[in-house]
Formats: structure tokens, sequence, C-alpha cells
């Protein structure tokens, strides 16, 4: 059976923090896509476009937040694992984000807890696709 | 007209900058928040280079009233101050937000000096530590010195600054709800500062995303 390959959405106002995501995305998972938006709206736009199946969000951004983000990823798609990224670990923001169904990760972005995330993803895609 | 050091810092290495000081205001507001005992909101931090004047007439148009400032130097391979501002009306508020709101007036007055200082400490510290440990560098941080007065004393502390120093001016509110508390964070450096941190912007950037040179082919 072949490797279920999967696309992944990659929200931050930083191009920088964007090429960082990138950069750990092509060690962890190289046969995976990405697509970028720098923005909420300009990610809801893509979201309705082009199918996503694993979201990546900046918490800290010009506009709508990634939470608010997120908890329209997953109005909309209620199975997409979806990730809030953020240095600011504040413990409500973090119960917020585990309340809306998302998973928080620290900022700057560890390639191990980025990998355990994408792993935990892609089972419960396989899954949830089953 | 264009502030004419803006240009020191290309698009890539402003936009680095302003995550880097997302990282640091982000950090600091969680040790912030682990004060205060409730949630610290944050602006997006807009990170901009400007002269000493300009700096001074952006803050005298956003906070017309006198203010205070919780103010550190730094010192290492850049070298400049950071400082912590908010309006002076607003001083006791922050004590009172970080000590606790019971305690009875003559008393939150007794520690407003203390409670600022070690505010300032907490805040700046743990943006300038996040900002220099991401660098690679040490920085050497002094005791925080709490200052009164309004933007142009902020901006022209002693020793006097060299001509033609810069002032990286972080807008970033935060806002401590229950209590209406408000402030910026600034930072002050001079040229030769700003090249260091350019070329240390340059390797944070090489490393973060692993592309081009680490002295150039850098995507714009």
């Amino acid at each position: 059976m072949a490797v279920m390959t999967y696309r992944v959405l990659v929200v931050d106002d930083s191009k920088l923090a964007r090429m960082a995501v990138a950069k750990a995305l092509r060690t962890l998972q190289p046969e995976w896509t990405r697509v970028e938006a720098t923005n909420a709206d300009e990610a809801l736009a893509l979201v309705r476009d082009s199918a996503v199946d694993i979201a990546l969000l900046d918490f800290n951004m010009p506009g709508r937040d990634g939470l608010d983000l997120a908890a329209d990823l997953r109005k909309l798609h209620p199975t997409m694992p979806v990730a809030v990224i953020s240095a600011n670990t504040q413990v409500e923001i973090v119960n917020r984000t585990r309340e809306i169904g998302a998973s928080f990760l620290p900022k700057p972005l560890a390639d191990p807890a980025l990998k355990e995330f994408l792993a935990a993803a892609a089972l419960h895609l396989a899954s949830v696709a089953r | 007209m264009t502030d004419p050091v803006q240009t020191e810092l290309d698009e890539f290495e402003l936009d680095a900058l302003t995550e880097l000081v997302n990282l640091g205001v982000s950090r600091a507001a969680t040790n912030l928040r682990d004060m205060v005992g409730q949630q610290v909101l944050l602006s997006v931090p807009t990170v901009a280079l400007m002269s000493r004047e300009r700096a001074i007439e952006v803050l005298g148009e956003r906070e017309p009233k006198r203010l205070i400032a919780v103010h550190q130097v730094f010192e290492g391979d850049i070298t400049g101050r950071a400082l912590l501002i908010f309006p002076e009306i607003k001083s006791l508020e922050l004590v009172r937000a970080v000590t606790g709101s019971d305690l009875p007036l003559e008393d939150i007055i007794e520690l407003e000096q203390e409670a600022l200082t070690e505010t300032g400490n907490v805040v700046l510290n743990g943006c300038l530590a996040t900002i220099a440990n991401l660098l690679h560098r040490r920085l050497k941080i002094s005791l925080p010195e709490l200052l009164r007065g309004e933007g142009p004393e902020f901006f022209n502390l002693a020793p006097p600054p060299e001509r033609g120093d810069v002032v990286i001016f972080i807008y970033i509110n935060f806002v401590v709800k229950k209590h209406d508390v408000s402030g910026y964070i600034a930072m002050l450096m001079d040229m030769p500062s700003l090249s260091a941190l350019k070329g240390l912007l340059r390797d944070f950037i090489y490393r973060a995303t692993g592309d081009g040179a680490p002295d150039g082919d850098i995507p714009a």
C-alpha cells in the first residue's frame, strides 16, 4: 500500500516563520505538500478553494488571530488536525486551543514537537479515511 | 518622506526582527501573566526603525501625557537600552495588578517603585533574553531603573547618545484587562550595534530557514 501524503496549510504573517515551518516539514515529511497564507482570511479562502488536510497556525497575527482561525477551520472541517503555534504560552491561550480541539505547539517550533503532532495527525487522518 | 534609517535593514531582516520581538514579547507576556494572575492580551507587534527625533514624535502622538518607564541597559555584540513605557496615570493600577488588588492605597504607593521595577525587569529580561538566545549571543543586562517624564527625556538619557543612533521602536500594546493597563516597549541602539544586529539577523535567518548562504542569497 502506498504511503499517504498530505497537504499542510501553514499560516503565519512572518515570512521567516513560514520558511522555518517549511524547512521542518521538508525534513520530517519530504513527500507532503504545503500551501501558505499570511492571515486568517487568506487561509479560509485557500481552504475553500483547495483540499487541505492539516493546518499549522501562528497565534499572534494581524486581523483575526490563530485561535479564531482554528475555531473556523474546525467548524468547516471537524476532522482536520489543527495546531496553533506560539511563544505565548499563557494558560488561557493553551486551554482555549485545547477547547477548540486543536493542539498547542510552542514557538520557536522544535522538530520533535512538530514530528509528534504530524505523526498523530497522519494516524488520525488514516483512521478517519477508513 | 521615509525615515532614512529604515533602509538599514531590508524587508526580510525586518520581518525576522519582528518575529524575534514577537517571540520575546510573547514569552515576556507569559511571565507577566504569572505575576498578575490573569491573561495579558498582546497586540501584534510592529517594529520600525526610526531616528530618535521621530520616535519622540511618535510617542508624543500616541501618549501625550506624562509617562513612566522601566529602563535597562543591555551590553554585548549589540549595546543599547530597552524601555517599558506606560502612562504615569496607570502606574498604581499596574502595581495593583501585580500585588493583588485588595491592598490599601498607602501600601500600593509604598510598593510602587519596587513593584514597577520588578515588573519591568520580568518583561524586559524575558524579551531580551529570548532575543539573545535566538541570536546565539549573550547580553549583559543592567538592573532596572524607574524613570518618570516624557518621551524626549526617555530617548535622551545620559551618557549622551552618539550621533545618528536609531531607535527600534516596537509598538506592542499589552493589556491587563481587569486593570485597564497598557504599555509599549522601545529599544534604542546606535549605528554600530545596528550593523552588528543586521549580521546576527542574517545568521538567524539562515539557521531558521536553511536556505541560501549565511552571507547572501537570501530570497527577499
